[in-house]
């Protein structure tokens, strides 16, 4: 069963005296595990692909399913709650919380939105750090790690909730080629561990080699699917066992 | 909870400067509250105990219609003895009260021998007075400051009308009434004390024993002008008046026909309306102390939500329901408020405990050197720190509705 399907979702801003068409009739389906780029140019279309599949925003028309969700039909208390339990974000500016260490950062979803207890908590930021490379600096507040080490604290935060999905918008558009390189890498080692799908969107030529499946975006419309390596598509009882792990 | 407090006191240490002058100013706001009614509650309860324990008792009982007329110190409307044995029984049932003294008043001619005047005179048990107005004895300038200065034939004369006599303890002088059959009969007195007024300068009233009273205006019985009542706490004066009214058998009709009348001491005197301008004034600088904290708090929180909508866009898109917004941003209003409440309060009872060592004087009518001791009741305490914890909350509402209600995707996108 596909994770994601999505059936001409069109998404149009409208302003007092213009509109614009960001997404046109877009098509796909995205199974479990894959490691997939939304690339393309500056506004073709990508973030606000991403911000559909993400529940943060709502197409002018279409279909949405994603982890066998109808989507479209959540209300916003709804969206943010499956948000919470299924999709794991990062951002191109690392956004993580100023005031709170590595640690704390990645705990944070588990404390406000699974509301986890103490235990559980510190056991799951401490091996999402682990797997991120990161546990040493776990003390650290966000101003006194590189960005690099920002995205890596991320990536953690987005795994440490045992999502289905990981969304990432541009993540390296603020790194330099070895560091962005690295970030990929790491993102697909996670991948690899933990059978947690990826979806990035990007505009660097030189990491979009690294994603398995790549999807083409200009004007608003899918133009191209290409296949560059098979995911490792898994049933749901791996993914579970390997999430338990993290 | 504790996790929403780590993170509301770690983006309040954020940005220090701005967070420090917030709670700066809540904290001189609740520190001008404490301290302005410490001192003018004080002073308020001070006046108001030199006025009810030196010459006008808690309260007071006549009988209908005297009040209205005491210019005159009607004779005809004193209480009769079966009235006053009434009340008596009555008020000797109620456990709030602490002394009662009979008096009989009445105007009389006042004589050196030399000049006449006239003179308002108290007929006392000097015994009774003293225990209803225990500051009685305090206000005698010249003489003997005990219960001896009342005895029979003895005078307490008031200090503006013996100066003006050039009257002397010691002197004998003679006071002159008309009785309530209309004759006229005098006693001679010696003068065992100079009265000072409790008020400031005035005040025409002599006491002598009520003994002599009765045999001035040959009153046979046990009849009296006004019973004074002092009660064991003063805030209680107005339900131990409901429990004399209702001893009586007192109706609010029968209380104006003419029966017996209660009176509190804020229904006497002018000093009540003083009295209820500073409970006035401390309301508005209640009011005031709201407005600082209402103003600094929404302020700050606005400008928190403003310069964190990014963030607050990160933590809506990672899944954390608006409620939990909305509470992240009340808890640092309440963190605000709390900490100013705190700084507060400590700052303020600690220049409490400076004015008290410091011990400043202030006269108050003819008591001069009085020394302030301001003082505060652990509620106004606790009040004004609820008030401004609760304020804070409410000032942060607005700001945190607002972050709670952002769209994440806007919110991402904010630069």
């Amino acid at each position: 069963m596909s994770l994601i399907v999505a059936k001409s979702l069109s998404k149009t801003y409208a302003t007092d005296s213009v509109e614009v068409k960001a997404l046109q009739d877009v098509s796909f389906e995205i199974e479990p595990g894959a490691f997939l780029a939304f690339i393309g140019p500056s506004g073709s279309g990508k973030t606000t692909l991403l911000n559909l599949v993400g529940c943060l925003d709502k197409p002018t028309s279409g279909e949405l399913q994603v982890a066998g969700m109808d989507v479209l039909k959540l209300g916003r208390r709804q969206a943010a709650e499956f948000r919470g339990q299924n999709i794991g974000f990062i951002f191109q500016s690392f956004n993580l919380i100023a005031v709170l260490t590595a640690f704390e950062n990645v705990e944070y979803p588990l404390v406000m939105v699974q509301e986890l207890p103490l235990a559980e908590r510190r056991d799951r930021v401490l091996k999402a750090l682990q797997a991120v490379g990161m546990l040493e600096q776990k003390n650290q507040m966000p101003e006194q790690l590189s960005g690099g080490q920002k995205q890596r604290v991320a990536i953690a935060r987005a795994l440490v909730t045992r999502p289905k999905l990981v969304l990432a918008d541009e993540p390296t558009a603020n790194l330099d080629h070895q560091t962005a390189y690295m970030i990929l890498r790491l993102m697909k080692q996670m991948r690899d561990s933990f059978g947690i799908t990826f979806i990035f969107s990007t505009h660097d030529t030189r990491i979009i080699g690294e994603a398995e499946i790549i999807y083409s975006l200009e004007d608003g419309r899918l133009v191209q699917r290409e296949e560059r390596g098979k995911p490792n598509v898994q049933s749901s009882e791996d993914r579970g066992a390997k999430l338990t792990a993290l | 909870m504790f996790n929403l407090v780590k993170i509301a006191a770690r983006n309040l240490r954020r940005y220090k400067r701005r967070s420090l002058l917030t709670v700066s100013l809540i904290a001189f706001g609740v520190v001008f509250v404490l301290v302005f009614v410490a001192v003018t509650v004080s002073i308020k309860d001070f006046m108001i105990a030199q006025i009810t324990d030196s010459y006008l008792g808690a309260l007071q009982i006549h009988r209908g219609g005297y009040v209205a007329s005491i210019e005159s110190l009607p004779l005809n409307l004193n209480l009769a003895p079966t009235a006053v044995s009434q009340i008596e029984k009555t008020l000797a049932g109620i456990k709030d009260v602490d002394a009662y003294s009979e008096r009989i008043k009445f105007g009389a001619l006042f004589s050196n021998f030399k000049e006449t005047t006239n003179i308002r005179i108290n007929g006392v048990y000097p015994e009774k007075e003293c225990a209803a107005l225990p500051q009685m004895l305090s206000r005698i300038s010249e003489g003997e400051k005990c219960v001896s200065a009342l005895e029979k034939g003895k005078i307490l004369v008031p200090k503006l009308l013996a100066q003006g006599f050039g009257a002397k303890v010691g002197d004998t002088v003679v006071v002159v009434a008309t009785n309530k059959d209309g004759s006229v009969n005098g006693k001679t007195f010696l003068v065992s004390g100079i009265l000072e007024s409790a008020t400031g300068p005035g005040g025409r009233d002599g006491y002598i024993n009520f003994d002599d009273a009765k045999e001035i205006l040959r009153i046979s019985g046990n009849e009296v002008s006004e019973i004074v009542v002092r009660v064991k706490s003063l805030p209680k004066v107005e339900d131990v008046a409901q429990s004399i009214r209702a001893g009586l058998g007192l109706g609010e009709k029968k209380q104006k026909g003419g029966g017996i009348e209660v009176h509190t001491w804020s229904q006497l005197s002018p000093f009540a309306n003083i009295a209820n301008m500073i409970d006035v004034m401390t309301f508005f600088i209640k009011v005031m102390l709201i407005a600082i904290v209402l103003i600094s708090i929404l302020n700050v929180m606005i400008m928190a939500v403003y310069e964190r909508v990014r963030e607050i866009g990160t933590i809506a898109a990672i899944g954390t329901l608006p409620r939990k917004i909305l509470s992240l941003f009340l808890v640092e209003g309440f963190c605000l408020g709390l900490t100013g409440a705190i700084v507060g309060v400590a700052f303020g009872l600690g220049i409490i405990f400076g004015l008290n060592l410091s011990k400043i004087t202030f006269n108050f009518g003819q008591a001069t050197g009085l020394i302030l001791a301001p003082t505060i009741a652990p509620m106004e305490v606790v009040t004004a720190s609820l008030l401004v914890i609760v304020v804070s909350v409410l000032a942060s509402l607005q700001p945190a509705y607002k972050a709670s209600r952002m769209e994440p995707i806007d919110a991402l996108r904010h630069v």
